[in-house]
């Protein structure tokens, strides 16, 4: 579990992040959902120490992550993962080196025992077949599974995603969204999802925290996005007709949903 | 306000270099990426130091047959001072501006694109120390390879001299090769190789520093890889003149 507490983040005097607070789940895809500028990239980048918030706590069961020494930030790495926005593969790597890249690196495996776990790896995110070529031969869609399967070779407590459905098509958003889901419970995992694709929240959002102009606006889950009275989310979740009829058909069918937080 | 700016540069430039220069977090992967880019900044950098320095050496043995015949002086003080140009500037000074070019903009370049496209960020968040794994062996591979470009560069040198004497007639082969081995003072040879590890150093790490520090996108890299060259160029210049003022006096 990943709490948050009371963050806040400027950068030249104005204030990105004020005061938000959350808590991330252990075995559930918590999603950080806002239109863009909202803060949610700076509070992903604040939670895995690329940003440094001037106030606040980010606890990693129970570890306070801001008074770590550097050799305890450094072992809590070890238990992360990241899924960048543009996958972030190494160019000069091959799909199965990119993969092999945390287990040479960290892990005290022999080369045999990482070649099966980089091979169990892509075969876990259904990329068999592909493992000598270069990330600039690979669909977008197959970039964002090897970086997945990069980011799972150390067996992660901790794995982030930042907007893993961006530049993809709607079928194969669904198919990252499906992965990162299965992989969460399989192994039991705490992940974060950034993101601003409506798909995954209505389908992933187990913990959903709505960041709005640097506040944390609303916590809920998929089902109760629905009956939120919210102002804000609702302008930003229903924004489009489609799923404003979506919700006006769930709503007039009369299916109940647990109380708004 | 330039030197405030000037001074934070600086700073942060040598709080780069104290990163990149702490211990490699795995040795066998420190040693196969020194020898990775021994290759890349190195050995892909002799094609070009060959046809260089033959076509220089060639207009240096020309130019001081045209500049220096005289009945006064000894027709062998053409290789001389072939040699001495280019065992005291062009094999160090002027190559490594050369170097600066082609070497400096490949590492600004290739290191502001993983910045730009999150690669460094990956390597961070995986807790590696993204300078010292991405600097270290550039810096150890282009200064350990410096020396063998450089006797490269005074071997061709040579060479193109000695195609003007052999397929010319300004000057016969014999009074080239004389004069080469005229008056040698060895310390020379080190004087050069000890102001290219300097460059090559400066060409390394202030283009790395470019290229780690960039924001933004293709347009910020492009403006980093020029930066790289001009400063690399400027350093060297400067400390040309320093190092020449220590060592050879």
């Amino acid at each position: 579990m990943i709490e948050v507490k009371n963050i806040t983040k400027s950068f030249d005097g104005k204030t990105v992040l004020h005061d938000v607070s959350a808590t991330f789940y252990t075995g559930k895809t918590n999603l950080i959902i806002g239109q863009s500028g909202s803060g949610k990239t700076v509070l992903m980048k604040s939670i895995v120490g690329l940003l440094r918030p001037e106030e606040g706590e980010i606890l990693y069961d129970g570890r306070d992550f801001l008074k770590m020494s550097p050799a305890q930030v450094k072992s809590l790495r070890k238990e992360m993962g990241m899924l960048f926005q543009g996958s972030a593969l190494f160019d000069s790597e091959t799909v199965l080196g990119n993969v092999m890249f945390p287990l040479v690196m960290f892990s005290s495996m022999s080369h045999e025992e990482q070649l099966e776990r980089a091979h169990f790896c892509l075969k876990r995110v259904n990329l068999v077949g592909a493992e000598d070529k270069f990330p600039s031969e690979i669909s977008g869609g197959m970039q964002k599974r090897v970086a997945i399967a990069r980011a799972i070779a150390l067996n992660p407590k901790y794995l982030f995603c930042d907007e893993p459905n961006s530049g993809l098509d709607p079928k194969t958003s669904i198919l990252i969204d499906e992965l990162l889901h299965d992989i969460t419970h399989e192994y039991n995992i705490t992940t974060i999802i950034n993101t601003h694709d409506m798909n995954s929240v209505l389908g992933i959002g187990e913990n959903i925290v709505f960041i709005n102009k640097g506040f944390r606006e609303w916590v809920g889950d998929k089902d109760r996005i629905f009956t939120t009275a919210n102002v804000a989310l609702n302008e930003f979740v229903f924004a489009t007709r489609l799923f404003q009829e979506v919700k006006d058909y769930i709503i007039a069918n009369g299916k109940k949903y647990p109380d708004e937080e | 306000m330039l030197i405030i700016k000037s001074l934070e540069q600086l700073g942060r430039y040598t709080l780069f270099m104290k990163r990149s220069f702490g211990l490699p977090d795995k040795w066998s992967v420190f040693g196969k990426r020194t020898v990775q880019e021994i290759v890349k900044l190195g050995v892909d950098s002799i094609p070009l130091v060959i046809v260089i320095s033959l076509f220089i050496g060639a207009v240096i043995t020309i130019q001081m047959q045209l500049n220096i015949s005289s009945p006064l002086i000894p027709a062998y003080s053409v290789g001389l001072a072939t040699r001495d140009i280019v065992l005291l500037e062009f094999s160090n000074s002027i190559l490594c501006l050369i170097l600066a070019g082609k070497v400096g903009s490949n590492i600004a370049s290739e290191i502001g694109t993983m910045r730009v496209t999150e690669q460094i960020d990956a390597l961070e968040i995986m807790g590696v120390n993204s300078a010292n794994f991405l600097v270290l062996p550039k810096i150890v591979a282009f200064i350990g390879f410096m020396p063998v470009l450089v006797i490269f560069c005074i071997a061709t040198s040579f060479a193109g001299g000695w195609f003007v004497a052999a397929f010319t007639d300004l000057i016969s082969v014999s009074r080239y090769i004389y004069g080469l081995q005229a008056l040698f003072q060895e310390w020379y040879v080190w004087y050069g190789l000890i102001k290219s590890l300097f460059f090559a150093y400066i060409i390394a790490s202030v283009s790395s520093f470019f290229g780690y520090t960039v924001k933004g996108g293709a347009l910020e890299v492009g403006k980093a890889s020029t930066n790289a060259v001009v400063w690399s160029s400027i350093l060297i210049l400067l400390f040309d003149v320093v190092l020449t003022k220590i060592l050879l006096q």
